[in-house]
């Protein structure tokens, strides 16, 4: 279980990223935090593994305050994916995955098994394993970027934005592989991005934030969709739009579901 | 011809001796700047001092620094000594500010991810950012190493016997080809120092040079 406490955090150069924000994260869920740019969710994340430090409030996991925790040991023990994969380009896929482990004095070639093995997991092909990052895909680069997340097996991950820089194709595959894993592997998993329906497909609970890490609200998607907070919760979800607002039409004898403008959107399904 | 067969042993030697001469300085220039330049890059202020001394002692002649030098170490005016302490320093003035680029021009989202990943400062100093840093350090030490092959001529004018000897030797038995044969060996040697750094940089930054393929 992760807490936020009534954290806040203003930067050097006094812009305030988050003001009194507190949320509690469930164990073996995904949290998504979804917003705007500048509206503090990497800031939140980054606070979990002490890239940030609060200015002030706590942020706890399993009821143990972060800032107590020497912050190496911290980020060893959680699984962080960042937007561009952020590999390390002098070293080959492997000893990229294998990074987290040979850091926590695994040796050598323990590591490259456990690495070729989350390699698999991700669902990359193992002759890729003994290149460079520069010779990937975008979308492969992010894989090894999940398989390097993972390699340890840590209970939390930290996704921040992992697949905002990919193709909306690639984009799709990562999600649904996430949601593949997600099920096999029940981890707790805080999640970026600023797409709310990637929010809505990955999210246990959902948090939308406003400028200045303010919550707009917080629930499951379900939960969201029917009863948005406020005006600007419902125009983050589009609720104002054609798409979300949907309803049943008979046509040649099938129940077709159209949008607000009328455009079919996919049939009715047997309940 | 007779001269250059009679003299080649001897040239053979003076370029061995050319070839330490040039190759020590550029060895302890790197040493001292690379860690110097990395913590120089990360305390801007202090460091700024630091790489503003460094071009400082880069515009200092020469050969009156390899007459003082001796003074300073207590050394003889005739020790190689003098003239691996003068080329290292201004190898140190030169690749200081490489070295500080080097390490400043690190992509962020790299060094953020080592951090994210859990290394310690040093693990990160070490694994991330020094082999990162090597293509860019390996082109100064390039710059470096032909200017320093050609910088020990100097200490032939001061009686260090180098490849600079055929010169002033030339010079004063008005020999022409003897100077010719001197500048030539120094070209030579200054070609092939810099093919072996190439080689080193082959060997020990193999990613540097993979292409971008299709996978």
């Amino acid at each position: 279980m992760i807490e936020f406490r009534s954290v806040s955090k203003t930067f050097a150069d006094g812009t305030t990223a988050v003001r009194d924000f507190s949320l509690v994260l469930p164990s073996r869920t995904t949290t998504v935090f979804v917003g705007s740019s500048g509206c503090g969710k990497t800031t939140l994340l980054r606070m979990v593994n002490r890239l940030v430090e609060p200015s002030s409030g706590q942020v706890l996991i399993d009821d143990v305050d972060v800032a107590t925790r020497n912050p190496v040991e911290l980020r060893r023990s959680i699984g962080y994916v960042m937007q561009h994969a952020g590999l390390l380009p002098h070293r080959r896929v492997v000893d990229n995955v294998a990074v987290p482990l040979r850091l926590a004095g695994v040796g050598r070639s323990e590591a490259t098994s456990r690495a070729l093995a989350a390699l698999e997991t991700v669902g990359l092909d193992p002759a890729l394993a003994r290149r460079y990052p520069r010779q990937l895909s975008g979308g492969q680069q992010q894989r090894v970027g999940v398989a390097r997340g993972l390699v340890a097996d840590p209970n939390i991950l930290l996704m921040d934005e992992p697949f905002g820089a990919v193709d909306p194709i690639v984009r799709d595959d990562l999600q649904q592989e996430l949601l593949r894993l997600q099920r096999e592997l029940d981890k707790t998993i805080v999640f970026v991005t600023h797409d709310i329906d990637e929010a809505f497909l990955l999210g246990d609970q959902v948090v939308i934030l406003r400028r200045g890490g303010e919550v707009a609200q917080v629930g499951t998607p379900a939960e969201i969709l029917a009863d948005p907070a406020d005006d600007f919760v419902r125009t983050f979800v589009g609720l104002d739009k054609a798409r979300r607002t949907l309803h049943v039409e008979e046509r040649a004898g099938a129940r077709i579901v159209v949008d607000g403008d009328g455009r079919p959107a996919g049939v009715l399904g047997p309940a | 011809m007779s001269w250059l067969d009679a003299n080649l042993g001897r040239i053979g030697d003076l370029a061995l001796t050319h070839l330490w001469l040039s190759v020590l300085p550029v060895v302890l220039g790197l040493l001292v700047a690379v860690p110097v330049g990395w913590w120089a890059q990360r305390h801007p202020r202090l460091g700024g001092v630091l790489l503003g001394s460094g071009s400082i002692l880069y515009t200092l002649p020469s050969l009156p620094l390899l007459t003082i030098i001796p003074v300073i170490l207590g050394t003889s005016i005739l020790d190689p000594l003098n003239v691996v302490v003068v080329l290292s320093l201004y190898a140190v003035a030169l690749l200081l500010r490489t070295a500080a680029d080097a390490f400043a021009q690190l992509p962020r989202e790299v060094v953020d991810a080592a951090d994210a990943t859990g290394h310690s400062t040093w693990q990160r100093a070490l694994r991330v950012e020094l082999p990162l840093a090597g293509p860019v350090l390996l082109a100064g030490v390039r710059v470096v190493s032909v200017s320093t092959v050609s910088l020990v001529t100097v200490g032939a004018l001061i009686g260090v016997s180098n490849l600079g000897s055929l010169f002033t030797e030339g010079f004063q038995r008005n020999y022409t080809f003897e100077i010719v044969t001197g500048l030539v060996a120094v070209v030579l040697l200054a070609l092939l120092l810099d093919g072996l750094w190439v080689l080193l940089g082959r060997l020990l930054l193999p990613w540097a040079r993979t292409e971008r393929s299709a996978a």
